[in-house]
């Protein structure tokens, strides 16, 4: 696979063990106290998008239930919450995977802004359904954010699928 | 929809189709969201979840503790020093009353034992720190670190030093999640210091509470002390609230809108007290004898509840 289907590197193949230290860490972001300060992205949103993207045979729904489970338990809203969002986020970014890959890193982050705002708007949308109070506007703004760490997000997390560019053949490791 | 559908040849096992995944997961999510919502069925999965990922949590909020130790560290000796003097100071302005308290708790109840009143609850409890707060923007929850090992069950109401800061509402292995007073929604039966009124006290969700159902003549001032009533078999009665700061009377509603804030620092870090579950309160008394033909049923019970409360 290619960073995006028009550059020419080859990417060496994802290794699954990457996927979920990845997956895990976002969950360790989003326990952070810094979680509470304003404007701060939901982690494992952008991980599991940008993984449902690039690997959405291994990166599925199933993953997105799970870890929206575990990020109910903890967040200690109602359980079902982060699932809904998530399975909906990681079902919509695998369909649009083929289209997205297409484009560069900027355009790429721009189509995925719909996708981020609309995980938190769903679950705006469930809790004022069964009467919570608008957390005020502060609360979309951490998809944006994560918009913008989409180009970084990317740089990271295929960090450890890049060649080097010139390759010796004759290296002995 | 094309990539997730048609991505490996049809001749590789593909497992269920997306769609139809999709359609079961949100239809589990759905499900859990509303049984765990209206039925509060799902406690012991979620206490299961809460033992795998609170050791996580834990770690994961050390940076922030390290830092607040190292500040308090480095605050100095000069901030330590005034601040020991003050504490001196406020515990001898406080020491004669302390040191009549016991002598007047004890003829206090030598008094109510001598006017046949059942005697007051003491109030015991344990101290538990607070480890984080939830991060859930649409509540307003803390976690503290005591919980079903401690001995803490749901209801148990939660004080710091100034007055009273929420209730247990969920429990776990080695935590416990509080719901704050300022929670939108959230109910405290309250007395009214000054003219002895009772109501109902509910957050507001953004730090406030208000006084509701109280009518638009209703003797409320601005700087009224609220303080639980006790009425409601949950909070021991007497403990400080909330206090008035604005009240809006308009006599095209039928009721007052009375907003206070919370005495006890509500949203600050640190320690609070966890107050014992109350004594069970007595039987209701018996419903009128017009209601239906089963209170020879009833009557036959309450003998056998009264047994049971003396026991206690």
């Amino acid at each position: 696979m290619q960073p995006t289907f028009s550059s020419s590197r080859i990417l060496l193949p994802v290794r699954p063990w990457f996927i979920f230290l990845s997956l895990i860490a976002a969950v360790l972001f989003n326990f952070l106290p810094t979680a509470h300060w304003p404007g701060m992205p939901d982690w494992v949103a952008l991980v599991l998008c940008f993984w449902s993207v690039r690997e959405f045979r291994r990166v599925g729904m199933g993953w997105a239930f799970i870890l929206g489970l575990l990020m109910d338990v903890a967040d200690g809203s109602v359980l079902g919450q982060h699932c809904f969002a998530y399975v909906l986020l990681a079902y919509a970014s695998a369909s649009l995977s083929r289209r997205l890959l297409w484009f560069p890193l900027l355009q790429q982050a721009l189509q995925v802004m719909p996708l981020l705002l609309a995980t938190q708007l769903v679950q705006a949308l469930m809790r004022l359904a069964v009467g919570a109070d608008f957390p005020g506007w502060g609360y979309f703004i951490g998809p944006l954010i994560a918009t913008l760490l989409w180009i970084p997000a990317t740089f990271i997390l295929l960090l450890p699928q890049y060649q080097p560019v010139e390759q010796d053949p004759d290296r002995p490791i | 929809m094309a990539g997730i559908d048609h991505a490996p040849p049809p001749f590789f096992k593909r497992g269920p189709a997306p769609l139809a995944l999709l359609t079961f997961y949100i239809a589990v999510s759905l499900a859990i969201f509303v049984v765990d919502l209206r039925f509060k069925s799902l406690d012991l999965l979620r206490q299961s979840i809460a033992l795998l990922i609170d050791p996580v949590q834990r770690v994961a909020q050390t940076p922030g503790s390290l830092v607040d130790y190292a500040a308090n560290y480095l605050q100095g000796l000069k901030s330590l020093q005034n601040e020991n003097s003050e504490l001196k100071h406020a515990q001898l302005n406080t020491a004669p009353n302390l040191q009549r308290l016991i002598q007047l708790e004890a003829e206090n109840e030598r008094l109510r034992k001598l006017l046949a009143v059942k005697e007051r609850e003491k109030a015991n409890g344990q101290v538990a720190q607070i480890l984080y707060t939830a991060r859930d923007p649409f509540s307003r929850k803390v976690i503290v670190d005591k919980g079903q090992q401690s001995g803490i069950v749901a209801g148990q109401p939660a004080i710091d030093e100034t007055g009273v800061v929420g209730q247990v509402t969920r429990v776990f292995p080695f935590s416990a999640e509080i719901t704050l007073i300022t929670d939108k929604d959230q109910a405290v039966p309250v007395q009214i210091v000054r003219s002895g009124q009772r109501s109902v006290v509910f957050g507001l969700g953004n730090g406030q509470l208000e006084l509701r159902y109280m009518p638009a003549n209703a003797d409320v001032q601005v700087g009224d002390i609220l303080v639980t009533s006790g009425l409601d078999g949950i909070y021991l009665p007497g403990f400080p609230v909330a206090k008035v700061i604005n009240i809006e009377r308009d006599s095209a509603y039928s009721f007052a809108r009375i907003f206070c804030v919370p005495v006890a620092g509500v949203e600050n870090f640190g320690e609070l007290m966890v107050l014992d579950p109350r004594q069970a309160l007595p039987p209701a008394p018996p419903e009128s004898a017009g209601r239906g033909g089963d209170s020879s049923d009833k009557n036959g019970l309450r003998p056998k509840k009264k047994r049971a409360a003396k026991g206690n």
